[in-house]
């Protein structure tokens, strides 16, 4: 059972303990961000254009190019959230015994959790601002609406960091989260209308790809990229959230299961 | 009278197929040292572990500074320093940064964190290392941090789970006398050790535990005249007329597979020199080590 009384501010505490430590080698953790988005947009632009005509998508019509660059930012967002509460958060529970330490403290078990969860969002968030950045003035996202997906990114950074809590709450060691990446984030990442559009996709797996959190959050993105709103927005912020707090429910029962002997 | 620091029931830790701790009662008092005496496995990081809230306690009654834990958990950690049993310092910070941080989880506000980091630091004479990383430390450093990180908050009770295990007789001396010190500023310490010359030294009172229940506690100077006597013989070889002499003259004794050691007054140890000991025989001071062994046994643990 999870009580109130376990949740405070204080979690706010460890959050910071994380933004300390990015911070310490923030040159690094801006690099990746900023080029990446340059070096696909490169390679997609001057490689794939010729291949691949225009892609129609919500009565528009886009280039290739315009058509994943928000699909980057989104596809950033699940991988940084992911790993920084999978493998991450793994190494310092369990080889740095950081949690050990802080269970020590007046911070309980599940503010701990909660702070790992909401910093992987914001790492996730920061890394899409910087992303953001680069593709506006590289013409692909509009300004500013296209700001908006920082926000999109926090939320979606959250469902991808508590589900990745999730499984760092199950395996049993660092290597098992090989199956995961494998059976789901990587199905997700190829079908969540990131590279082409789900519509292409038969009817069935168009409905299978609106279970991925994913595909919400490469919407939400998309269309304010597009400098739109409209659409099924409501229904994928109300997804994300939910999902999100599912699994931050079942990463806590977890992780106290797994913590607290 | 006044409350006890910790005050302990009938305390018992059961995992699934496992009792970790058996029915422990004891009471720690303010400004205090007592220490916990065992074998690896004895249970006495279960009992730490309950201690400061991290185990939930399966039965009996376990209360600190008076408080409840199950209720006031929040209050009882804001009390305590813990230095755990492996340095769970956090490598991705400096030693600074270390101290900063957890009074950051203390909600210290900055200020006084800063004020308190830089006084622990040079308690623990650690100040040239400041911007040092954790991994970068040696053993006896790396514990000196993990010690001062367990009194940011300045604890009315800390616990230290082997806190000189590891360490080079220069870096365990050097601790000792900071943990002297800190117990003459009337911080009441909790100590598990394996090493009897450090709980003779440091401890008021101790408990020596094993397999989840107290076989005796008390000051180490009574636990030795009770349980070791005066001196203690040594004698190579299991030679059968001295263990008749022994059953016969009613002395505490064990008989390990090439020596018989000797818990003797000093009468009885006179008549073991003269009649017993041909060749080699060791005469030495009881010590609370003799009362270890004898207490816990002399066989290797698996």
């Amino acid at each position: 059972m999870i009580a109130a009384s376990s949740f405070s501010w204080r979690f706010l505490r460890v959050w910071q303990r994380n933004v300390i430590v990015y911070r310490r080698i923030w040159k690094v953790n801006f690099l990746v961000p900023l080029f990446e988005p340059a070096f696909y947009i490169l390679a997609f632009g001057l490689g794939f254009r010729h291949m691949i005509g225009d892609v129609s998508y919500a009565g528009a019509t886009l280039s290739y190019t315009e058509f994943i660059a928000p699909a980057l930012v989104a596809t950033s967002v699940m991988w940084n959230a992911f790993f920084e509460t999978t493998y991450s958060s793994f190494v310092r529970m369990y080889y740095q015994k950081t949690f050990d330490a802080m269970l020590a403290t007046p911070l309980s078990l599940e503010e701990i959790i909660v702070a790992e969860i909401a910093w992987s969002a914001t790492k996730a968030a920061a890394a899409a601002l910087l992303m953001l950045v680069v593709l506006m003035l590289l013409g692909y996202v509009a300004f500013p609406l296209g700001f908006l997906s920082v926000i999109w990114a926090f939320l979606g950074g959250l469902a991808f960091g508590a589900i990745g809590m999730y499984f760092t709450g199950i395996v049993p060691t660092i290597d098992l989260f090989n199956l995961p990446i494998f059976l789901f984030i990587t199905p997700m990442f190829l079908f969540s209308g990131t590279f082409f559009p789900v519509s292409g996709l038969p009817g069935w797996a168009q409905d299978l790809s609106l279970a991925f959190p994913l595909y919400h959050l490469v919407e939400l993105t998309r269309l304010v990229s597009l400098g739109r709103n409209e659409g099924m927005v409501l229904f994928s912020i109300a997804y994300l959230l939910l999902f999100s707090l599912l699994f931050i429910f079942l990463s806590l029962h977890y992780m106290r299961k797994k913590l607290i002997k | 009278m006044m409350t006890p620091i910790i005050d302990a029931v009938d305390l018992l830790k059961r995992y699934d197929h496992f009792t970790a701790v058996d029915g422990v009662s004891f009471h720690v008092n303010p400004g205090e040292c007592y220490g916990f005496l065992g074998p690896n496995g004895a249970g006495k990081t279960t009992i730490i572990r309950m201690i400061y809230g991290f185990s939930p306690v399966t039965s009996g009654s376990l209360r600190v500074f008076g408080l409840d834990l199950r209720e006031q958990w929040r209050e009882i950690r804001a009390r305590i320093g813990v230095c755990q049993q492996h340095n769970a310092l956090d490598p991705d910070l400096s030693v600074e940064e270390n101290l900063l941080v957890f009074a950051g989880y203390f909600l210290m506000d900055s200020g006084e964190a800063r004020a308190r980091t830089e006084e622990l630091l040079d308690f623990f004479a650690l100040a040239g290392k400041r911007n040092a990383k954790v991994m970068e430390l040696s053993g006896g450093l790396a514990r000196r941090l993990t010690v001062a990180r367990a009194l940011i908050n300045r604890p009315d009770l800390v616990i230290l789970d082997e806190p000189t295990t590891g360490l080079d007789p220069q870096s365990r001396h050097q601790l000792w006398d900071k943990l002297q010190e800190l117990r003459r500023s009337g911080i009441t310490l909790l100590l598990t050790t394996h090493y009897m010359e450090e709980a003779s030294r440091l401890c008021n009172r101790l408990m020596i535990i094993d397999h989840g229940k107290i076989l005796v506690e008390g000051s180490p100077e009574e636990l030795v005249v009770q349980h070791a006597g005066d001196s203690v013989v040594e004698v190579e070889g299991v030679d059968e007329s001295l263990k008749q002499f022994l059953l016969r003259e009613k002395v505490r004794h064990d008989i390990t597979d090439r020596r018989i050691v000797i818990y003797a007054n000093n009468s009885v140890s006179e008549q073991i020199r003269s009649r017993f000991c041909t060749s080699r025989c060791t005469f030495r001071t009881a010590g609370l080590e003799d009362v270890f062994l004898h207490l816990t046994g002399r066989e290797l643990r698996e």
